[in-house]
């Protein structure tokens, strides 16, 4: 357990977030989703509802979020589960963060096929930019995790920043990356090399038409 | 009548590829173009749905059978032969789910996310089609809570179903009420086990269920239940419009249709893209990913479906067919056939521990032999990976694994165990090699007063 977060203060994090409540938006959120699951099955909720909180508290705090312990029984209460099943679930799921996190939460994938296309360069244009594994930088800005695989292995190595992908990096593409959130500008999402998501770097060895066109191939059945 | 002298006229070879555009079933894989209803429907999804629902519920399960096609989620079970395991009606009430596995996370595969994010309309169809034929209330599409982006296209494309009658109360005007939600996880490879992912939706943590009772015979809320890769139920309206024996006619015996192949690692254009089953790894690799890093003198070893099965080394994979059965033969799998190519360049010994350290990150913590057993295999991994050990410890470390292996409730103990299995099988010279050179037991002797 070497590797688990440090809970923060109790006292002091329910002075915090002791008053948590849905944003009017939000709680209207919340019952469609409580509405996708059959009658008396709202426990499966829980996931959906935390994820919501998380980034209810994301919004407050101008960071990704994380799960203060009076959100998670706000939420809890909600949908009629014990605590203590609630707080299983967050501690189970990777994505919800049990301690504050930056404004950026920086998650490059470590995992094989990343490492094979250059994670240890990522990671590399992380350190020099004073990024720490497990840590936020002092100006609350970024928080650096290596995170599991996340999916897009034909276009690694990658990172997840919030809410968005960046694919097919380099020390010098992270670098920018970095740079660029630091001043407040936006990067470019996807693939930083010229390629159409994961299709061939140069161009489609398959399905040509549709770089062109919404090419509807039923012609030939 | 036939001269029984006569030599019997061989069977055509099999379809092995190249597949023509007019096959593949992905046709928006890249995303060149809108993923929206209109779009897909001007590319031939919701068209006439009402029509293959007519073919009706059985008929629609032989067709499936008859086309040969194998789950496209790694273990590679017959897809009709699973849905012909649900109930054909209800003897106490309880209705019947149909949960779609998006839970994408096993290292090497990207092909649901480019399906959902780029072509979303043939797994929300394919989903009305197979959860009608299975006689499924609803179907509940598990997507794995980092894929937030494909989670919003999902969303939008299952509002725009519904805005056009084509999901909810007669859907597609067949009469037949079926509901489609999605559920996001939040990070958790144990999620793609289909009882952890049942477990999860009823808002648990994601740990695997002693099976029986399987999940046909009660899943989800106690209900029956059908857990199906989404690339398997993405293909299927497609496979009804042309036909079975259009789907068979692709790849060898036992190994049919078409395959989203995902390669990854050392090829010159790392790609996600659609083939014929069975074409043959230096076909995929030359004709889509421009070869591979440095040539084919450069392979090194291939781990062909996923992080789960052994690696293979290069001179057993270049010429092999990618399937089922022909990767079986060497020892490995096909899995979701995510191809992941190491060339020489590549610390072999460092790769795999980064896999044991995949597993020990997401093991579940339910069963004491993964629970402990993954951590362990990782420590002596990183050992070997800098020699520093003893020859003998790589037998331990074999031996370790087959204790782990077949001796949990779910797969993640044996996924932890196979590739290291696969590791000292091809490449324990080189991990002897490492530990001589730190002066292992057989090394220069090193004295402790020194």
């Amino acid at each position: 357990m070497s590797d688990a977060v440090t809970i923060p203060d109790e006292a002091e994090v329910r002075a915090r977030w002791g008053g948590f409540a849905w944003t009017p938006e939000n709680a209207s959120q919340a019952e469609k989703v409580i509405a996708r699951y059959p009658a008396g099955r709202q426990h499966s909720a829980i996931m959906p509802l935390l994820d919501l909180a998380q980034r209810q508290v994301g919004a407050e705090t101008n960071t990704q979020g994380w799960l203060p312990v009076p959100v998670i029984e706000y939420v809890a209460a909600q949908i009629d589960m014990p605590y203590m099943r609630a707080y299983e679930v967050a501690t189970f799921y990777t994505m919800y963060n049990l301690a504050p996190v930056g404004r950026y939460h920086v998650q490059v994938c470590g995992t094989t096929p990343c490492m094979l296309r250059g994670s240890d360069d990522v990671f590399a244009a992380c350190k020099a930019k004073g990024l720490h594994k497990g840590g936020t930088t002092a100006d609350g800005l970024f928080t650096l995790n290596e995170v599991e695989c996340l999916g897009a292995c034909a276009n690694a190595p990658m990172v997840q920043i919030n809410d968005d992908n960046y694919e097919d990096l380099t020390f010098d593409t992270m670098t920018a990356i970095l740079d660029d959130l630091a001043a407040g500008k936006q990067p470019k999402i996807g693939p930083q090399i010229e390629r159409q998501t994961s299709c061939p770097e140069g161009g489609p060895t398959s399905l040509k038409e549709m770089v062109s066109e919404n090419h509807d191939y039923r012609g030939g059945w | 009548m036939t001269d029984a002298t006569a030599p019997a006229t061989p069977p055509p070879p099999p379809f092995v590829g190249p597949l023509e555009d007019k096959d593949r079933i992905f046709t928006n894989v890249y995303g060149f173009q809108d993923w929206g209803i209109d779009a897909a429907i001007k590319r031939g999804d919701w068209d006439n749905t009402k029509k293959l629902l007519e073919i009706g519920q059985d008929g629609i399960i032989e067709i499936i059978k008859a086309s040969g096609l194998r789950g496209r989620g790694g273990a590679g079970f017959p897809t009709g032969m699973k849905w012909s395991f649900m109930p054909k009606e209800s003897k106490d009430g309880r209705p019947s789910f149909l949960v779609i596995n998006a839970d994408e996370s096993e290292p090497g595969s990207c092909k649901d996310r480019e399906i959902i994010r780029h072509d979303p309309h043939k797994l929300i169809e394919g989903a009305l089609v197979a959860g009608f034929a299975m006689r499924a209330r609803a179907a509940y599409i598990y997507i794995r809570g980092e894929f937030i982006y494909e989670a919003k296209v999902l969303f939008a494309a299952v509002e725009q179903a519904y805005a056009k009658g084509f999901l909810g109360r007669n859907a597609c005007g067949s009469g037949y009420d079926f509901d489609v939600f999605v559920h996001r996880g939040a990070g958790a490879y144990i999620c793609g086990e289909e009882t952890a992912q049942i477990e999860s939706l009823e808002g648990k943590k994601g740990q695997p269920r002693l099976k029986p009772p399987f999940p046909a015979g009660a899943g989800l809320y106690g209900c029956p239940t059908t857990v199906n890769n989404v690339e398997s139920i993405a293909v299927s309206p497609t496979i009804l419009r042309r036909g079975a024996a259009w789907f068979s006619r692709f790849g060898r015996d036992n190994n049919k249709g078409t395959k989203l192949f995902q390669i990854s690692g050392h090829v010159n254009k790392p790609c996600v893209v659609e083939e014929s089953m069975s074409i043959p790894f230096r076909e995929l690799i030359d004709r889509h990913c421009g070869g591979i890093r440095g040539g084919w003198d450069n392979l090194l070893a291939v781990i062909p479906g996923g992080s789960s099965v052994p690696l293979v080394p290069a001179k057993e994979i270049m010429d092999a067919p990618m399937d089922f059965d022909g990767l079986r033969g060497l020892g490995s799998g096909l899995g979701t056939a995510a191809v992941i190519v190491m060339d020489k360049s590549t610390d072999i010994v460092r790769a795999i521990s980064r896999l044991s350290y995949f597993y020990k990150h997401e093991s579940c913590g339910q069963c004491t032999p993964c629970r402990e057993g993954t951590g362990w295999m990782w420590r002596v991994m990183e050992r070997l990976r800098t020699g520093e050990a003893e020859i003998e410890e790589i037998d331990m470390l074999q031996q370790v694994t087959k204790q782990v292996e077949g001796h949990t409730i779910c797969a993640l103990g044996d996924a932890a165990a196979w590739p290291i299995q696969g590791l000292i099988r091809h490449f324990r010279p080189e991990i002897e090699r490492r530990i001589m050179e730190r002066g292992g037991s057989s090394g220069p002797m090193m004295e402790a007063a020194e």
